[in-house]
């Protein structure tokens, strides 16, 4: 009976998932990340890159609303870069009621001129793909398959174009619907990376992709250090009652005790 | 009927006995965690001390997440970033109690069919049953509601969705919507009486927890033969049970730590894969996702709510009948509140004498269909609403009350169940062999 029940609750697990694989139907390839994975970590450099594709094409039109500048220490530059960095964006400032240069305790400022929806949570509010039958289960191996989404979109233009309703519309084959109202950002070589990394259209778009993961969700490894931490300790803790549930239980069960 | 007897506390010490005079606590925590227990119980008793340990793990995850949260349209979701960016450990925290929820639903479900498989709502335990049901329905309202409060786009939609169950009902449905929502849409008001609600009810569970433990604790356990303890003196009962601490105490924090083990390593590895996507958006009152799913513990009530569409003869029976005050949208929501309101009552539908599923040979059978049929229902409630997912969840949804209403009320007059042993230790007994040679059995009395 138990043995039963806990299969079917393993089965509703994956069916739970499956009732999110239905919101979606464009194609998402499944690239390989570096933070995939229980052990996956962030590609330092990657996000390095990223954050340099962010800057140079992406921030024209999306912003980062929930990332304070600060976290960027998190990327592995210094004090005074950070600071540096704060520099490029003007943030409105509600106390002199009028914009000024940023500083590092700031967030990346919103931008709302063309409609172009905030990246800050992108990765995360685009689950990708969902593995065999639908069931997501391969989140535990693949991650949500949001920066999988984000680079296939960034990849899937087919350079098609039609218009609807006075809007231009982009054929893209990741994008639900196969139409969307953003052009084509990325063409490869948009950037040059100072680590003489490779920047063809593929490379930039994971990049950019890997960047946004990051800051959709920044503290994933500290997240998945606790969670080792805790299945770890749990699982000696479960040797240890075994031990201790079998022995007690000896005399009433007729066992010998060792 | 009387308790199975057992040791009772004694003071002991001046001390003791000073205050046993004038507050009996230390003596309802003995009585309470020594009582005698069957000690036949399997895997399946488990749930209700990781049942517990949600309990606790929401309340206190749920109240630091408090401290850091603020219950305003314009400034919930972003205060949720807050937590997962800038407070220590507030990610994790976010995540368990996100997960919590999952976890408390999957144990609650686990239970109640534990409790349906062995006959444990039957008499005499019909109270701790219904005050469990009560219990279940607190949870499904708190966890609705703390679904709202990160206010992103399932958390609108959905609370849309639901609170506008309410108006379906004929007359006073606008006026109750209106006022559980505070405005005639979902917005500020919305957010923080749920947030109330949301910080309330887990402590209005807390108290039916009591009232769940001290119901069973009167009547005793049930236990896998669904055969009462001997109650005729101490010495008989002891052959029956064993007290609760250490047995069953280290026996289920075992089973707790193997759960939470599992239950870490999705928080830590996969937190999302219970959620939705689309509640990372924040909410907007413009554009409506394209499909508004509840979360998965809500699916099977979710699917019979959808299942009684305009089309089906009965809804349309009942709009005839009701002169059309009863529609298809209210006779889903009957249908909703009445799939749990038939499992309330399984105590009265029942008819066998016999408790334990083990000694009911067609019952067994139909049980079975019913945990199935419940999966299959979890799985129509995330389909979209077409063919041939209408149609599944009607005959899903038919069988659900054809199990409380008709299966469970007839098998016991046409089964002819199968031999029950006549006491819990003879069973025991029959697993755990007696040593029959010279060196006699060891007596079975707590050891060391």
């Amino acid at each position: 009976m138990f043995k039963k029940l806990t299969l079917a609750a393993f089965v509703a697990l994956g069916l739970a998932g499956g009732a999110h694989a239905a919101g979606s139907d464009g194609h998402v390839e499944d690239f390989q990340f570096s933070f995939e994975g229980p052990f996956g970590t962030w590609d330092q450099n990657q996000l390095q890159r990223g954050l340099k594709v962010y800057t140079q094409v992406c921030s024209a039109c999306h912003g980062l609303k929930y990332v304070p500048i600060r976290d960027l220490q998190a990327l592995g530059y210094s004090e005074e870069q950070v600071i540096a960095y704060a520099e490029n964006f003007e943030v409105y400032d509600d106390e002199l009621e009028d914009f000024r240069t940023a500083k590092p305790t700031d967030h990346f400022p919103e931008v709302t001129a063309l409609n172009a929806p905030d990246l800050s949570l992108m990765a995360k509010a685009r689950a990708g793909f969902h593995g065999p039958y639908g069931l997501g289960i391969n989140q535990l191996f693949k991650g949500m398959g949001g920066a999988e989404y984000i680079a296939s979109l960034m990849t899937g233009y087919t350079g098609e174009t039609k218009e609807e309703a006075g809007a231009i519309l982009y054929e893209n084959t990741a994008f639900p619907g196969g139409w969307i109202s953003m052009s084509q950002p990325l063409y490869g070589e948009d950037v040059d990376y100072d680590d003489g990394h490779s920047n063809s259209l593929e490379d930039v778009s994971k990049d950019v992709a890997a960047f946004l993961m990051w800051t959709a969700e920044p503290k994933m490894m500290q997240r998945k250090q606790a969670g080792f931490a805790g299945v770890f300790f749990l699982v000696v803790l479960s040797v240890l009652l075994y031990l201790v549930n079998k022995r007690i239980w000896a005399p009433i069960k007729r066992k010998p005790t060792v | 009927m009387a308790g199975i007897p057992h040791d009772h506390y004694e003071p002991k010490t001046g001390g003791e006995k000073w205050l046993h005079s004038r507050l009996p606590i230390v003596g309802l925590l003995y009585d309470t965690i020594m009582i005698p227990t069957p000690k036949n119980l399997n895997w399946m008793w488990i749930w209700g001390i990781v049942l517990t340990f949600c309990l606790v793990l929401q309340i206190i995850t749920g109240v630091i997440l408090v401290m850091h949260y603020t219950p305003h349209a314009d400034m919930a979701f972003a205060s949720v970033e807050h937590i997962m960016r800038n407070v220590n450990g507030g990610h994790f925290l976010r995540y368990l109690h996100q997960n919590g929820a999952s976890l408390f639903f999957v144990a609650v479900y686990a239970h109640i069919f534990r409790g349906l498989y062995y006959g444990s709502y039957k008499a005499p335990r019909e109270v701790t049953w219904i005050i469990g049901m009560l219990i279940y329905l607190c949870m499904m309202g708190t966890a609705f509601m703390g679904y709202v409060l990160p206010w992103g786009q399932m958390s609108f939609w959905g609370a849309t969705v639901i609170t506008g169950l309410f108006g379906a009902i004929p007359f006073i449905g606008e006026p109750i919507q209106t006022w559980l929502l505070g405005g005639p849409a979902v917005d500020n008001a919305t957010l923080n009486r749920f947030f109330s609600l949301h910080y309330l009810l887990p402590f209005v569970i807390a108290g039916l927890v009591a009232v769940h433990i001290w119901a069973f604790h009167t009547t005793g356990n049930n236990n896998p033969t669904g055969v009462e303890v001997r109650r005729g003196s101490k010495a008989e009962a002891e052959k029956d049970t064993v007290p609760f601490w250490p047995y069953y105490v280290i026996k289920d924090l075992f089973a707790l730590a193997l759960i939470m083990a599992v239950f870490f390593a999705i928080v830590g590895f996969m937190p999302n894969y219970l959620g939705h996507p689309d509640n990372y958006i924040e909410a907007n009152p413009l554009a409506t996702p394209a499909h508004i799913v509840p979360e998965w513990y809500f699916l099977p009530f979710y699917a019979i709510l959808r299942a009684f569409t305009s089309d089906v003869w009965l809804v349309q029976l009942a709009s005839f009948v009701t002169g059309g005050i009863i529609d298809a949208k209210f006779f889903g929501v009957l249908a909703m509140f009445g799939a749990i309101i038939v499992m309330a009552m399984a105590p009265w539908l029942d008819t066998s004498s016999v408790r334990s599923g083990r000694y009911r040979p067609m019952f067994k059978w139909w049980f079975w269909l019913l945990v199935i049929d419940f999966f299959a229902l979890m799985w129509l409630g995330a389909m979209p609403a077409e063919e041939p997912y209408a149609s599944l969840s009607l005959v899903a949804s038919a069988y659900w009350f054809a199990y409380f209403l008709v299966i469970l009320p007839l098998l016991g007059v046409i089964e002819k169940p199968l031999a029950q042993p006549d006491t819990i230790e003879a069973d025991f007994d029959a697993h755990y062999p007696p040593k029959d040679d010279a060196k006699g059995a060891p007596a079975p009395t707590p050891a060391e």
